[in-house]
């Protein structure tokens, strides 16, 4: 059998750790063949990755140990997986959709040149060769692309692939990163979110709960993130909240924002206007809490509860307990 | 200076948008066309910067259908110097590698010194175009800026990445692209909307840029366009002080909890 060689970009965090979308990426790339991983990493940070990238299932790892991924912006990434591709004769590319990895698919995508297919929500391979999905103006259409023909690059959304593929013994090869092949800017500062939290990313999470607008205010908001806390969920937000000041930008769920894609989305005083159903009506579950009885959110709740979330939820943390207590 | 900004009609996501399903292209009668926010902001970027410096000229850029010129128009208004509208039936349903060549092009003819677009377009939802574009253009991207500052020789801007914010700089000629955290677009005021009637609109096919849509290199084709089932509303119960528990045993029988 053809080994179809499937290159993914994995971005590591400053602390040199793989980014959550990791495992989904390699357990998309294993549905279409044989998974590599490609990573770009300061310096004495690239093993622990390249380890951690076997345990999601990468074949082969290629890895680029450089400082100039804190000061060069895109080209060492590109340069590494546009190397792994020539290595590899990989017949599809796979980055997240994030900003680092949508720069890298674009400048690829015309360096090679090869088909791009943006945003995607999942990739299946038939007798044609790979076909991509889409999900477009706010999940209301799902669509189908491929390439016709060439290597095929995508931007997989980030915690759309619940795949995950068999964990590995990578075989690890050092890259050098070449100079930059095109202009590129700068890295002249970085600082790092202090708020970062324990909670699960909120692109990724299995459960998210979204305060909105009808908390009231930033003490108010406490409560989602009680509740977040309480189901080991990601913490979201609605625009509203946020321009209101009770959460930071990058809470913002909705479609200038993040995109979720989680079992189970609890909306927490969100009156749900179209800009946010965009991010979040592709949850399996949506459980809202509002005390506007026409509120647009009840229109696609799964469970509606027209009432005060300072009530409820309360109540839903003290039952929660119990049952847990119960030991049934 | 020349700042070139790429702005884009969409359909309006405040309303219900529509593809045709045969086509697989926006149905265009079913909403409102209007300018992507997120590109007026890419333009307040550029006319703000224009407002303080000597000698800034502002185009407006757009592939798009015919009615996107009353969009340029309207946008102009805002306080852009001229605006190029890039229309052709050739380009309908362009893919992103075809669109990055044209709109590539277009950049070359009119001259630039930056190039301003949003990050991400609300209807295509890609956020490639930007870096495609920097690459054909041989020049530094600096790609979902949430705040920008703009010199006669260079620009420079913080973007959010996983744990934390970088800050970015790069030598003019480049391509920025912002994101909604950038200020909002102004308003026209009147004397802007009646300096932009008179202002220079040039129109443009993909033959007069030298592209021919139809060479055989790797596109991106769709293959099936699927309306998805329409949510529906599942229980709704009004809390009389029960509601809570009610949930609780709902999440805990569907296994949620």
């Amino acid at each position: 059998m053809a080994e179809n060689n499937v290159v993914t970009f994995l971005p590591v965090l400053p602390n040199g750790e793989l980014v959550g979308s990791a495992a989904g990426l390699l357990g998309a790339a294993g549905r279409l063949g044989s998974p590599v991983a490609v990573i770009v990493a300061a310096p004495g940070q690239g093993q622990a990755a390249a380890a951690a990238a076997g345990t999601f299932g990468a074949q082969r790892v290629y890895l680029a140990e450089t400082p100039q991924t804190q000061s060069v912006l895109t080209a060492p990434a590109l340069e590494a997986v546009a190397a792994a591709v020539g290595a590899t004769g990989a017949e599809a590319v796979l980055v997240p959709n994030d900003v680092d990895g949508r720069d890298i698919a674009g400048r690829l995508a015309v360096r090679l040149p090869a088909a791009v297919a943006a945003d995607a929500v999942g990739i299946a391979r038939d007798a044609e060769g790979n076909v991509v999905h889409h999900s477009v103006y706010g999940s209301a259409y799902t669509t189908e692309s491929a390439p016709t023909h060439g290597t095929l690059i995508v931007t997989l959304r980030e915690g759309a692939v619940d795949e995950r593929a068999q964990a590995a013994e990578p075989t690890v090869e050092t890259l050098e990163v070449p100079e930059a092949g095109s202009a590129a800017a700068e890295i002249t500062g970085f600082s790092e979110n202090l708020q970062a939290s324990t909670r699960p990313d909120l692109r990724s999470a299995a459960t998210v709960v979204s305060g909105g607008r009808g908390l009231g205010s930033a003490e108010g908001f406490a409560l989602a993130e009680q509740l977040a806390d309480e189901l080991g969920g990601g913490l979201g937000a609605s625009r509203a909240a946020v321009d209101a000041g009770y959460a930071p930008n990058s809470y913002q769920v909705g479609q200038t924002g993040v995109t979720v894609s989680a079992d189970l989305y609890i909306a927490l005083g969100i009156s749900g206007a179209v800009q946010h159903q965009a991010g979040m009506q592709s949850a399996k579950t949506i459980v809202a809490i509002n005390k506007d009885p026409e509120a647009p959110i009840f229109d696609i709740a799964d469970f509606g509860i027209v009432g005060d979330a300072f009530d409820v939820v309360p109540q839903l943390i003290t039952r929660l307990k119990e049952r847990a207590g119960g030991g049934s | 200076m020349k700042i070139a900004v790429l702005v884009k009609e969409v359909p309006d996501s405040y309303g219900e948008r529509k593809l045709d399903t045969t086509t697989g292209l926006a149905d265009r009668g079913a909403s409102d066309r209007v300018i992507d926010e997120i590109t007026a902001r890419a333009v307040e970027a550029a006319v703000s910067y224009a407002d303080s410096a000597q000698d800034a000229e502002v185009v407006l850029v757009t592939m798009g259908p015919e009615s996107a010129e009353s969009m340029l128009r309207k946008t102009l208004a805002m306080g852009a110097d001229s605006a190029c509208h890039i229309s052709d039936e050739a380009l309908t349903g362009a893919d992103l590698g075809l669109s990055a060549e044209v709109l590539a092009a277009a950049l070359r003819r009119i001259g630039f010194d930056l190039v301003i677009a949003g990050d991400v377009s609300s209807d295509g939802t890609g956020g490639l175009l930007p870096t495609m574009l920097a690459q054909r253009l041989g020049v530094a991207h600096l790609t979902s800026l949430d705040s920008a500052q703009i010199s006669e020789t260079e620009v420079s801007g913080e973007r959010g990445t996983y744990g934390g914010t970088v800050s970015l700089r790069a030598d003019l000629p480049a391509v920025v692209s912002v994101t909604e955290r950038m200020p909002d677009p102004r308003f026209p005021g009147f004397k802007g909307i009646m300096s932009a009637k008179k202002k220079p609109l040039e129109t443009l096919t993909a033959a007069d840029l030298g592209v021919d849509a139809q060479a055989d290199v790797p596109r991106s084709i769709m293959l099936s366009v699927t309306q998805a089932p329409a949510r529906t509303a599942g229980t709704k119960v009004t809390d009389e002080g029960e509601a809570g528990t009610q949930l609780a045993d709902y999440l805990a029988e569907k296994r949620l909890v």
